[in-house]
C-alpha cells in the first residue's frame, strides 16, 4: 500500500498518474468492501473524475496541491456538498448537504481524491461501529471482530488499503481507539486546531477531526493540510498549522516520557506488555521515563458520560423532521416530533439523548452536569501539573485488542469502558495519537497512545516517529 | 399626574417590561445572511440560519457595538459576558435552541428616566437571536390551534436581538407607555434599531401584578402579543383590573403567560407555569466568552449622540418650557430641537419659537424648509405686538407654504397691524362703558362674560387688537 508522500511525489513528477492510483484503490474496494463494509457510499465516478483532473493539471504544467492524487475517505459525519451525508443514521438517510465542511474544502484544494464516505457508529456515539443504522464495519484483520468506533469505517478503509488516508472525528477516543484496533495511526489534534465547520456535531466542546494513515509521516502531512484557523468556527484557534513533518527525524534524546502510575484498572496484560515495550524503546533512544499521577483520571469516564450526552441532547434536537432529514407525519406537531425521532434514531443515540437531557434538567443540573464540568477542570489541572515534569505521556490506547462482535453490546457500560484511556484527552482539549506497536492477543494489533499538552503536537509526533522507527 | 390606571381599594400596580429589539445590522447575529424585513420568504438563509448539521455560529461585531450603544445609553455597566443555549422544540427555532445570554449578560444595572424624574431600573440588556416567523393557515384565529397547516419563513431566524429587561419599578400604565416611548426614542437616537412595533422590530412583553402597599409583590402574569404603545396601556389596565377582581372575589392569581387580544380588549391564558418548558440552559460550547476591551467601550460611549432626555433638557432651558411637557417632547421627537436653537440664535423669541414649531411643523421633519431667521423675525413681530397672535398664526402658515420669506412684507401685504396697548386700552374702556351689564357680570365672578367682551372688542377693532392684550387689560381692570 502506498504512502501519501510517495503518491504525491509520483503524481507531481508524472511518474505516477492519479488515475492509476485511484484505480488501484478502487480495485481493493471492489475486492473486499462487500465483506468489510467500511463505506456507506463509494464515490467511484467522482474519484475517477477528480483523479483525471489532477492528471490533466500535471500534464498542463499547472501547480497541484500537497495531496495531489491521494485517495482519501471521509467519515460520513462530515458535510460533502451534493453527496449524501448520513451520520449512519436513518434520520439523515438521503440527506445531501448544500455545503462542504472546511476540511473537505482544504483537502479538495490540496488535490485529494475522495473515494467515499465511511461508516460510523450512529452520530459518532459508540466504540465498535455496531451502532450504525446501516450495519457494522468488520475489522479487516479479522472480520469476526469490530474495527472499533465510532470512526470504524475510516480506520478499516486505511487498514484494508481502500484509501491512502482517511479522516475521522474523535470526541472520547473515536479516532484513536479504532486506529489501535485496526493497526493504523490515528491522531486527535489539540481542540481548536482543525475546523469543526461542517462536522456534524456530537459534543461540541469535545469533537475534533483528525487523520487515519498507515504511518506517522503521512499523519503529519495530512494534519498540516487540514489544520489552521477557520473564521467559520468560533472555537478555532487563531493560528496557522504547526509544522510537523519537519520534526519527525529529531529523535527523543533528552525528552521526558511520562508513565501514569494511577492508571485505571481493566487493561489486558497483552496490551500492558506492549506499553512496557514502548517505554523500553524510548529509553533506549535516549529518553527518560518519569512517573506522573493523574488523580482525577478515575472520574473522567463518568464526567464524560455526562458532558458528552448533555451537549449531544442539544446538538441532536435539530433533527425534528421540519427542515431536512426524514419526517414521519402525525396528527399534530408534538406527535410528529415523537414519531420522527422514534423512527429515525437508534438505541444508543436515544439512550444518550435521554441521559443528557436528564443531566441538564432543572433540579439536576448542579448535581450532574455542573459537577462534571468541575471534574473537567480537575483533570486539566492534573495534566498541567504532570506536564511540568514531562514532555509527553504514554498510555495504552484501548484496554484490549479488537473484540468480537456482540461481546459488549449487552451492557452499554462495558462498551463505555473502551474509552477509559482516551477520554481524559478530550476533556482537557489536548492532542493525543495512537501508534501501532506490535500485536497482542490473537495476533491482533495493539496501539500505544502518545499524549501531549495543548499545542504540543511537535513533541507528540517526535515520540510517535521514534516508536515507529523502533519496530 | 393623572392616575389613569388608579385601582380601587388601595391596590397598587407593579409592572415590569421585557422589550425585544431587532438590531439594525446588515447581516444576522451569527451568520452573513442579510438582515432585511420584507424580502421573499426563505431568501435570506444559510446553513447556520437553518441549523443544518455541522453549521456553527460566528458573532456579528456590529451587533455587539449596537448592543453596547443601547446599554450605555441606558446607563448600564458593560461587562465581559458569555452565551448560553436555551433549549426547546418549535418549528421556527431551527436548531431547537436559541443562543442567548443567561447569567453573564453584556449590559447590566442601568436605568431610564421618565417625565417627572421617575427612575425605572433596567436590570439587563443582552444579546440573542430571533426565531423564524410562523404563519398558520386554516384555523379561525390565525394561531396554531385549529390550523390545517403552517408555513415558516426563516428570513427572520438569526436576526440580532437585544432583550431589555426593566426592574418592576413601573407603577402606572401611563408610566409603562412612557417607558416604551422613551426607550424607542433612545433606540432611534443611537441608531440601534428602527424600533417599529408594527413591523415587529420592537416587541413588548408586559409583566403585571398587584399588591397592597407594604406587602410583598403579588404573583405576576406575563402578557404577550402587545403590539403597540397604546396596547401596552390597555393591556395593563385590563390585567390589573382582572387580578384585583379575582383576588377580591376570593381567588388567587396563577403564575402564567397570557395572550392579549386587542380586538376584545382582554387577556387570556396561553400557558401556565406547569406547562412551561425547562430550558436546560448551558454554556454555548460553540462560542467563546465576549470580553469587549475598555477602549472599545469608551469609544462607543463617546460616540453616543446627545440622548432625547438631554435634548429635552437643553430645549427646556433655552425656551423656558417644561422638559417633561408636550412641546419639548414633540419637538425633540421630531428632531426639530436643533432648528429651534437656530431660530433663537437668529434672535427669535425662545418661547414663541418652540410653540410655533410644535404647533405648525408636524410635517416638516428634522430640517424645516423655513429659514431660521425668517421664523425668528415672525416671533419678534408677535412679541413686540406688531401683529396680533391670531395674525401671527396666519403668517406662520404663509411662511410654511412659501418655504420662507420676509414676514414684515407679508404682514403688510395682508394689511396686518396690531394696535398698540394704549389704543387697545382705549377700546377696552369704551367697551366697559358701552356694556355695563356684561361688565357687571364679569366683575361679580362670571368668567364666561369675559369671552363675550373680548370677542366684541376684537370685532370692533377689525382684528387689530390682540385678544391676549385685551384679556390682560380686562383682568387688570376688574376690581
Amino acid at each position: 500500500m502506498q504512502k501519501i508522500v510517495d503518491i504525491v511525489a509520483g503524481v507531481t513528477s508524472g511518474s505516477l498518474t492519479a488515475s492509476a492510483v485511484v484505480e488501484e484503490h478502487l480495485a481493493r474496494i471492489k475486492a473486499r468492501e462487500g465483506e468489510i463494509h467500511a463505506f456507506n457510499l463509494v464515490t467511484a465516478d467522482q474519484a475517477r473524475a477528480d483523479a483525471e483532473k489532477i492528471d490533466a493539471d500535471v500534464r498542463a504544467g499547472k501547480k497541484v496541491g500537497a495531496l495531489a492524487g491521494v485517495p482519501i475517505a471521509l467519515k460520513d459525519n462530515m458535510c460533502t456538498r451534493g453527496v449524501e451525508t448520513t451520520c449512519s443514521s436513518k434520520i439523515l438517510q438521503g440527506w445531501k448537504p448544500p455545503y462542504d465542511a472546511t476540511v473537505v474544502t482544504k483537502l479538495r484544494d490540496a488535490g485529494a481524491v475522495f473515494v467515499g464516505k465511511t461508516n460510523l457508529d450512529e452520530f459518532a456515539m459508540g466504540s465498535s461501529t455496531e451502532n450504525s443504522a446501516f450495519g457494522p464495519t468488520k475489522n479487516p484483520l479479522d472480520t469476526s471482530r469490530v474495527p472499533g468506533g465510532s470512526s470504524g469505517g475510516s480506520a478499516a478503509a486505511v487498514s484494508a488499503g481502500f484509501a491512502a488516508a482517511s479522516l475521522g472525528s474523535d470526541t472520547g477516543g473515536s479516532i484513536r481507539q479504532p486506529a489501535a484496533l485496526c493497526g493504523v495511526v490515528g491522531v486527535k489534534p489539540t481542540y481548536g486546531t482543525v475546523s469543526r465547520y461542517g462536522l456534524v456535531a456530537f459534543a461540541s466542546s469535545l469533537d475534533q477531526i483528525g487523520p487515519f494513515t498507515s504511518d506517522v509521516r503521512d499523519a503529519a502531512t495530512l494534519l498540516e493540510v487540514i489544520s489552521g484557523h477557520d473564521p467559520m468556527d468560533s472555537t478555532s484557534i487563531p493560528q496557522d498549522a504547526t509544522s510537523l513533518v519537519s520534526v519527525l527525524d529529531h529523535g527523543v534524546a533528552g525528552m521526558r516520557i511520562g508513565r501514569v502510575t494511577d492508571l485505571p484498572d481493566g487493561c489486558e496484560p497483552d496490551v500492558l506488555e506492549r506499553l512496557e515495550a514502548a517505554f523500553d524503546a524510548l529509553r533506549k533512544a535516549g529518553a527518560t521515563i518519569v512517573d506522573v499521577k493523574l488523580p482525577s483520571i478515575q472520574y473522567c469516564l463518568t464526567a464524560y458520560y455526562l458532558i458528552a450526552p448533555a451537549e449531544a441532547s442539544s446538538n441532536l434536537a435539530r433533527y425534528d423532521g421540519v427542515r431536512y432529514g426524514n419526517r414521519v407525519d402525525a396528527a399534530d406537531l408534538n406527535a410528529m416530533y415523537a414519531a420522527t425521532r422514534e423512527a429515525g434514531f437508534g438505541e444508543e443515540v436515544k439512550r444518550r439523548i435521554m441521559l443528557g437531557t436528564y443531566a441538564l434538567s432543572a433540579g439536576y443540573y448542579d448535581a450532574y452536569y455542573g459537577k462534571a464540568l468541575k471534574v473537567r477542570r480537575l483533570i486539566s489541572d492534573d495534566f498541567a501539573r504532570a506536564y511540568e515534569k514531562t514532555d509527553v505521556i504514554l498510555t495504552p490506547t484501548s484496554p484490549s485488542v479488537a473484540f468480537k462482535f456482540g461481546s459488549k453490546t449487552d451492557n452499554p457500560l462495558a462498551m463505555y469502558l473502551c474509552d477509559v484511556f482516551t477520554i481524559p484527552t478530550n476533556l482537557a482539549g489536548h492532542p493525543a495519537m495512537s501508534v501501532p506497536f506490535g500485536t497482542g492477543a490473537d495476533n491482533m494489533p495493539v496501539g500505544v497512545q502518545v499524549l501531549a499538552t495543548t499545542l504540543g503536537e511537535q513533541a507528540m509526533f517526535k515520540v510517535a516517529a521514534e516508536l515507529e522507527r523502533s519496530l | 399626574m393623572s392616575e389613569v390606571s388608579a385601582l380601587p381599594n388601595g391596590w397598587q400596580l407593579v409592572v415590569g417590561l421585557e422589550v425585544h429589539v431587532e438590531l439594525a445590522t446588515k447581516t444576522k447575529m451569527f451568520s452573513a445572511s442579510a438582515n432585511r424585513f420584507g424580502d421573499e420568504p426563505n431568501t435570506n438563509i444559510d446553513p447556520v440560519t437553518l441549523g443544518l448539521p455541522g453549521a456553527l455560529p460566528v458573532l456579528n461585531k456590529h451587533a455587539i457595538e449596537l448592543a453596547m450603544r443601547i446599554g450605555l445609553a441606558l446607563n448600564c455597566k458593560v461587562q465581559p459576558c458569555t452565551f448560553h443555549r436555551k433549549n426547546y422544540f418549535y418549528p421556527d427555532l431551527p436548531k431547537a435552541y436559541q443562543i442567548t445570554q443567561y447569567d453573564h449578560p453584556l449590559n447590566v444595572d442601568g436605568f431610564l428616566m421618565l417625565p417627572g424624574d421617575v427612575r425605572i431600573g433596567v436590570e439587563r440588556a443582552h444579546l440573542e437571536e430571533d426565531t423564524g416567523k410562523s404563519t398558520h393557515f386554516g384555523g379561525s384565529s390565525g394561531r396554531i390551534h385549529g390550523s390545517d397547516y403552517s408555513l415558516i419563513d426563516f428570513n427572520r431566524a438569526g436576526v440580532p436581538l437585544v432583550e431589555i429587561v426593566s426592574r418592576p419599578d413601573i407603577r402606572t400604565s401611563e408610566q409603562a407607555r412612557q417607558y416604551v416611548a422613551e426607550l424607542r426614542s433612545i433606540l432611534l437616537a443611537v441608531g440601534a434599531s428602527d424600533a417599529k412595533m408594527e413591523e415587529g422590530s420592537m416587541r413588548c412583553d408586559v409583566n403585571v401584578s398587584v399588591h397592597k402597599p407594604d406587602t410583598p409583590f403579588g404573583t405576576r402574569c406575563e402578557i404577550k402579543n402587545v403590539n403597540s404603545i397604546r396596547s401596552v396601556g390597555r393591556a395593563i389596565d385590563y390585567e390589573a383590573r382582572r387580578q384585583v377582581d379575582l383576588i377580591e372575589g376570593g381567588g388567587t392569581i396563577r403564575q402564567e403567560t397570557r395572550h392579549w387580544d386587542d380586538a376584545t380588549g382582554r387577556t387570556e391564558t396561553l400557558r401556565t407555569k406547569e406547562d412551561a418548558d425547562d430550558y436546560r440552559y448551558f454554556l454555548e460550547p460553540d462560542l467563546v466568552p465576549l470580553v469587549p476591551d475598555q477602549s472599545w467601550i469608551d469609544a462607543v460611549r463617546s460616540a453616543l449622540p446627545k440622548l432625547p432626555a438631554a435634548r429635552r433638557q437643553t430645549l427646556a432651558e433655552l425656551c423656558g418650557v417644561d422638559k417633561d411637557g408636550e412641546s419639548a417632547l414633540v419637538v425633540v421627537e421630531r428632531g426639530q430641537d436643533g432648528y429651534v436653537a437656530a431660530v433663537v440664535a437668529a434672535g427669535g423669541d425662545p418661547r414663541r419659537a418652540v410653540i410655533y414649531v410644535q404647533q405648525a411643523f408636524a410635517e416638516q421633519g428634522a430640517n424645516p424648509k423655513v429659514p431660521a431667521k425668517d421664523l425668528a423675525a415672525l416671533t419678534i413681530l408677535e412679541r413686540d405686538s406688531k401683529v396680533t397672535s391670531t395674525q401671527a398664526k396666519t403668517l406662520l402658515t404663509d411662511l410654511i407654504e412659501a418655504g420662507g420669506g420676509d414676514v414684515a412684507t407679508m404682514a403688510s401685504k395682508r394689511g396686518f397691524e396690531a394696535l398698540d396697548t394704549s389704543a387697545v386700552e382705549a377700546m377696552v374702556d369704551a367697551a366697559i362703558a358701552a356694556e355695563p351689564g356684561a361688565w357687571q357680570k364679569y366683575c361679580s365672578g362670571e368668567e364666561k362674560a369675559l369671552g363675550a367682551l373680548v370677542g366684541a372688542i376684537m370685532k370692533a377693532s377689525k382684528g387689530k387688537a390682540d385678544g391676549k392684550v385685551i384679556t390682560a387689560l380686562l383682568q387688570a381692570k376688574r376690581p
